[in-house]
């Protein structure tokens, strides 16, 4: 079966004579075997492995970054005990190292300068960036007092600078991951479950029996221990439904694709309950035991038949029937997933609210196949000074937003922009670890915000759009070159991950705990960062959990025995929900109370007039939103993005695929870039779908500058949830122009 | 609708979208290895027949063309390598399933035999620059004795150059354009065409002239016969074959295979030749010209639109 | 044995993890790769099936770019993996001609390279970088002459296809359907 090279070459030496000779020499001198091993030897890299845990995304999957001799990170390999990646990293995560090498990345601290009348950035010391922070510190807090400076803020980086902020005294902090992401979800399923439902997300995946994605695309959004627990669940011959207008991936890997019309999920899920209900599937002892407003409920969704639904989604009553029957059979092993990106419409509470009821129908919170109780450990507080009490912060600013549980960024933001009516009066903002360009719709106010800032300070690692907003500029170095917080995440068995640096800083970058420690000494805050090197602080910790930094030096994660109780519910004994009630709440009272609709309801929302199409957003396997963009592995596997448009748009507009075209959206906003075209099947007709991310403006990133479109820039309206203040960014409607805006206004 | 698209984006030099690989000094070199092969091939047969007197541009003055041909070429093939200081690994194993190694082979034995063959006529064609040393005096008189059998060796190693420089080709199963059993022939027949258009371009006697005329509008028959058999043969096939196909006659490549190499190569040269043997007068260069022009342009086309036929999957 | 990887198509997503894994582990410089994915597209709103999947060298049983390699850079070892010695190979690119997969490319140092099964970590007892990594763990890699094997086991029971059958390649990369 296999053919032996040097066999070979003994033929062919026979028949060759004396010019074989001299190469049949050659081939022994090659094959030697004491030979072979040396080269081996010399060809087997020598790597050291340090403990970290990733920062391309939010997942934070604990890994090993392996350095060679010459103290390059080579290669990032899954920490096999991590309950995050199970060993196993996604792209992202493996292409760590591209964040790491990028030569475009943030090389020294930057100020903003004038030179010749033209504003620009110089280079400049780190003491002379940090004293000029320093004395803007000092300068807000006395003229405007502390809370008008903001902190928006993402991932490690952002919990440093939390604590300079809350010890400097204020607590003016928001990050997109709420408002402009996840916030809706935890804030309908806090209001049916009494808890939110975190990251990672509770559910049961691989054991489910059931799983019901709902614009939820798994397997496009790299969330690495759901997409390994999909595979699973795919193995075990799990029944997957999606919900999805778009031929997501998901969708393709699903026995039931609902090809849904957009913004209309709602009215799906309450014809849903409607069969669960009348069809008595439901977990009838689960319901009776554990939930209230069940009868409020029955009522509520008597008439929202198959038949009702279908006129709004378009999907077929027996198919509809068909699904419910599904879940329902899959009972209580079934999983309405929850999504992470849910701000879509405005009502987008109101639709986790569905989710939530839906789960409690057919049983699955708490229950093996469905949701575990997921348990965390507490890392202990390094000892500083209580913070002061800021006179006014987060929750003011969203007062309006009764259920808001975090600052929501947008409302942070319109308080930069001076008006009488204005209470709580930002004037400086911090922003670090996310790109506001491109995850903080409405553009136009943004910009208006810091053009009217005082002070602005970015830190990152790399020169990202909003970087060209600030007036100082500050290197990060990456999550491979630092010490960080401890990782200290819930899921079915606490545990524990570390970061500690592979190599030394690149260039004049510095970690974000750095930064917040010579800021906070700077104004007078050293007692908060009583430490030389936030190493002190993880070991002061690792010691009080009854670990050291060496010992998780050699295992990168520890796991801890659960505390909370069992991972499902105790069927003999009583389990109170931590709601008002105690129960899950089918019917929400707090909602009533609060003047919005105790039980969900549809309502129809704007739909693309004509020769517009919906724009859709989404996400790609191999990229964070906008922070992979310039990776070099990332941005060789995915250099820009593509307009998804169905074929039949594509004959009316005349498109092909690779043809460049720009965008307006309803408010006349036009692409900075153009995009290029993917003429597909996989998109419906009413709607143009993109990957989020791309259409970078900042020169700086030679990989990323010009590529795509940026979808964030044609968001210019958002329907904003009532009840916790999620901004909708699914409404906007955009028409396709095929020849350059740019070029006709020049003429 | 079917959409096939790279998820992954792949764009490796020289590689995607359609391999690149192999670029004009290959061309080249097939054209000239097909060119020394069909000079080679009658100079061999005149001299075996015994009448090399009568036709000396053919055994004489055109035999000067093939060891610069074959070291150009030979050249223009390391020209293209990418790691070429590792030439020499050719020689230190013969591969006989691979075309690429024993054509190294034939063509390390034919380079030097041609060298030798313009040697043992240097007297004749250099009677004006005497062999300085007595050794080369030597070496020539003993070529010159060896001449036939040296016509022996040619004629077979000619005709393996010849199909050689198809079979290079033909050998790719990944490229459905060159995978057909017609290209060694076919490349045979247009090199040993070659071959006769430049005796005719060199040859002073009309004897010689004729004869080539007549031997070059036969070989061009049977070349645009072996091309119809060629484009037939796909007809007939699998889909990528006929993929191939409509690149040669529908597609980006018809202007220059049609116009370039059938019409203007061989069938306007055909004509022409059949006119100058029917006794009109016709300027026996333009014809010559034409074929040479025409068998360099099929080269190219051939390796060029080869390299853009795949499998699909 | 016979070393042979069996994806499953039901699993793939498509991440592109194996490409990333691939180049770190193999220094395939930025811009090249030894994998990659590709996605097919069948249908018409809403009936749509869509096929992705991870595709490399498929170390032919009968490989033709070891049969058209003038040097022996090309070779076939223990298992069935087709190798390139770097150092013998003049890069003279009918390898890379021959293959119906266009796994191979020239390497910016001018010898071909391509996927090798990682030979270099199947020898230390582990599996390719690309299985090791993949997150959808769609990826099998093993011993097709063991019956008892994983990938044997699959073969066995499950439909698959390889690809470009009709070249007569004999390819050891499997594909689940």
């Amino acid at each position: 079966m296999v053919t032996s090279r040097r066999k070979f070459i003994k033929i062919s030496a026979l028949g060759l004579g004396g010019l074989a000779a001299t190469s049949t020499a050659y081939k022994l001198f090659a094959s030697n075997p004491i030979l072979d091993a040396a080269i081996k030897e010399n060809i087997a890299k020598k790597f050291v492995r340090s403990a970290t845990y990733c920062e391309v995304c939010f997942w934070k999957c604990a890994a090993w970054a392996y350095t060679d001799t010459n103290g390059d990170i080579k290669k990032i390999i899954g920490n096999e005990t991590d309950p995050h990646c199970y060993g196993r990293l996604c792209p992202r995560g493996t292409g760590g190292v591209g964040m790491y090498n990028d030569d475009d990345r943030l090389k020294t601290p930057l100020i903003r300068t004038t030179i010749n009348g033209e504003e620009t950035f110089r280079k400049a010391s780190w003491d002379e960036a940090l004293d000029l922070i320093a004395s803007k510190f000092k300068h807000i807090k006395n003229t405007y007092g502390a809370e008008s400076f903001a902190l928006l803020k993402h991932g490690s980086p952002g919990k440093h600078l939390e604590h300079l902020f809350k010890a400097y005294g204020s607590d003016t902090i928001a990050e997109p991951a709420y408002a402009q992401c996840r916030g809706a979800r935890e804030a309908g399923f806090a209001l049916t479950y009494g808890s939110w439902v975190g990251s990672p997300e509770p559910t049961d995946i691989r054991d489910t029996k059931c799983l019901v994605l709902i614009g939820s695309h798994i397997g496009e959004n790299m969330h690495n221990s759901q997409v390994q627990e999909m595979s699973d669940a795919i193995d075990n011959g799990a029944t997957i439904i999606t919900v999805d207008p778009r031929f997501s991936t998901a969708a393709s890997k699903s026995q039931h694709w609902l090809a849904i019309k957009p913004a209309t999920d709602i009215a799906l899920m309450l014809a849903w309950m409607n069969v669960l209900i009348e069809e008595e599937l439901y977990d009838k002892d689960y319901v009776k035991k554990y939930t209230t407003g069940f009868d409020e409920l029955k009522d509520h969704v008597l008439n929202f038949t198959p038949e009702w639904a279908y006129g709004i989604t378009t999907i077929k009553p027996e198919e509809i029937r068909k699904t419910a029957r599904k879940m329902a059979h899959a009972s209580p092993s079934v999983i309405i997933h929850p999504g992470r990106h849910v701000s879509w419409y405005g009502d987008d509470t109101q639709r986790a609210r569905a989710m939530a009821i839906l789960n409690g129908l057919l049983g699955s919170w708490g229950r093996r196949g469905g949701f575990y109780f997921k348990e965390s450990i507490k890392v202990p507080k390094f000892p500083h000074p209580d913070y002061p009490h800021p006179k006014w912060d987060w929750t003011d600013i969203g007062e309006k937003f009764p259920l808001a549980q975090m600052g929501i960024t947008t409302e942070v933001i319109k308080c930069a922009i001076p008006s009488e009516d204005n209470k709580y009066p930002v004037k400086a903002m911090m922003v670090a670890g996310t790109n506001i360009t491109k995850s903080i719709p409405e553009k136009k106010l943004l910009e208006e915000a810091m053009d009217n800032l005082e002070f602005m300070v970015v830190l990152d690692t790399m020169p990202m759009d909003v970087t060209g907003y600030a007036d100082v500029v500050l290197p990060e170095c990456t999550y491979l070159e630092r010490y960080d917080g401890i990782r200290s995440a819930t899921n079915r068995e606490p545990s524990i991950a570390v970061r500690v640096p592979a190599v030394q800083p690149k260039y004049d970058s510095k970690p974000g705990w750095w930064v917040a420690k010579q800021i906070g000494e700077r104004i007078g805050l050293g007692e908060y960062f009583k430490y030389d090197d936030y190493k002190e602080v993880i070991e002061w910790q690792l010691n009080k959990m009854g670990t050291s930094l060496e010992e998780m030096n050699k295992i990168g994660v520890k796991h801890f025995p659960r505390k909370s109780g069992p991972l499902y519910l105790d069927e003999d004994k009583n389990y109170e929900f931590p709601t008002e009630s105690g129960k899950i709440e089918l019917y929400s009272k707090e909602l009533k109370n609060l003047g919005f609709d105790p039980l969900p309801v549809y309502t129809k929302h704007p739909e693309p007039p004509q020769g517009f199409y919906r724009l859709n957003y989404g996400r790609a396997p191999m990229h964070t939103f906008s922070r992979t963009a310039n990776n070099p592995n990332l941005n060789d596997l995915k250099s820009e993005n593509n307009l998804w448009v169905n074929p039949k748009v594509a004959r009316i507009i005349g498109l092909k695929t690779g043809q460049s075209v720009w965008l307006r959206n309803q408010d006349k906003i036009t692409s900075s870039f153009s995009i290029k075209v993917r003429v597909t099947e996989r998109i419906r007709w009413d709607s143009v779908y993109m990957v989020h991310g791309f259409g970078h403006n900042n020169k700086k990133l030679t990989r990323a500058f010009g590529k795509g479109i940026n979808d964030t820039q044609m968001i210019s309206k958002v329907a904003i949830d009532p009840i916790m203040g999620g901004t909708g960014m699914r409404g906007n409607f955009v028409e396709i122009l095929t020849e350059d805006p740019h070029k006709t206004i020049e003429i | 609708m079917q959409e096939e698209l790279f998820t992954s984006g792949r764009h490796i030099p020289n590689i995607d979208p359609s391999l690149e690989i192999w670029h004009w000094p290959i061309s080249l070199y097939l054209f000239l290895g097909g060119l020394a092969a069909g000079l080679l091939f009658f100079a061999g047969v005149v001299t075996i027949l015994g009448k090399d007197k009568e036709y000396p541009t053919t055994v004489k003055y055109a035999s000067m063309v093939p060891p610069v041909a074959l070291s150009l070429g030979l050249l223009a093939l390391v020209y293209d390598l990418t790691h070429p200081l590792y030439t020499w690994q050719l020689y230190t194993t013969i591969r006989l399933e691979s075309p690429m190694s024993w054509g190294a082979w034939v063509l390390l034995i034919t380079t030097p035999l041609s060298f030798m063959w313009v040697f043992s006529y240097y007297s004749e064609l250099f009677p004006k620059w005497k062999l300085k040393f007595k050794f080369l005096n030597k070496f020539e008189k003993f070529l010159k004795k060896n001449r036939k059998n040296m016509a022996y060796a040619l004629v077979p190693l000619s005709i393996i150059l010849g199909v050689y420089t198809g079979i290079l080709l033909s050998a790719f199963n990944a490229r459905p354009l060159w995978n057909n059993a017609i290209l060694g022939p076919l490349f045979l027949t247009s090199g040993l065409s070659t071959g006769a258009a430049t005796i005719i371009l060199l040859a002073k006697n009309t004897k010689e002239i004729h004869l080539f005329s007549k031997i070059d509008l036969a070989l061009i028959i049977i070349e645009l016969g072996l091309i119809v058999h060629m484009i037939m043969g796909m007809y007939a096939g699998s889909e990528v074959q006929l993929d191939a196909m409509n690149l040669l006659i529908g597609g980006e490549f018809t202007l220059m295979f049609f116009g370039f190499v059938v019409i203007l190569g061989l069938i306007v040269p055909g004509i022409l030749e059949a006119l100058e043997i029917k006794g009109y007068k016709v300027p026996v260069a333009i014809p010559a010209i034409l074929i040479l022009i025409g068998g360099l342009i099929f080269r190219f086309v051939m390796v060029e639109a080869g390299q853009i036929t795949r499998y699909l999957y | 044995m016979r070393y042979a990887m069996v994806i499953d198509t039901l699993k793939c997503v498509g991440c592109s993890d194996c490409v990333v894994a691939c180049q770190t582990e193999n220094d395939v410089p930025i811009g090249y790769c030894r994998d990659w994915i590709t996605e097919t597209v069948n249908g018409a709103y809403p009936n749509i099936e869509l096929e992705l999947k991870s595709e490399r060298c498929n170390h032919c049983e009968n490989a033709p770019c070891v049969r058209c390699c003038p040097t022996g850079a090309s070779h076939i070892v223990e298992g069935g993996i087709v190798l390139v010695t770097g150092d013998e190979c003049i890069g003279c690119g009918a390898c890379i001609e021959s293959c119906p997969y266009d796994a191979r490319y020239q390497h910016p140092d001018g010898y071909v390279d391509k996927c090798t099964f990682c030979h270099h970590r199947l020898e230390k007892g582990q599996l390719p970088a690309c299985v090791s990594v993949c997150p959808t763990k769609c990826m099998y890699f093993g011993d097709l002459d063991n019956p008892n094997s994983e990938v044997s086991r699959l073969l066995k029971n499950r439909k698959w296809k390889t690809l470009a059958p009709e070249a007569g390649t004999k390819p050891q990369v499997y594909y689940l359907i």
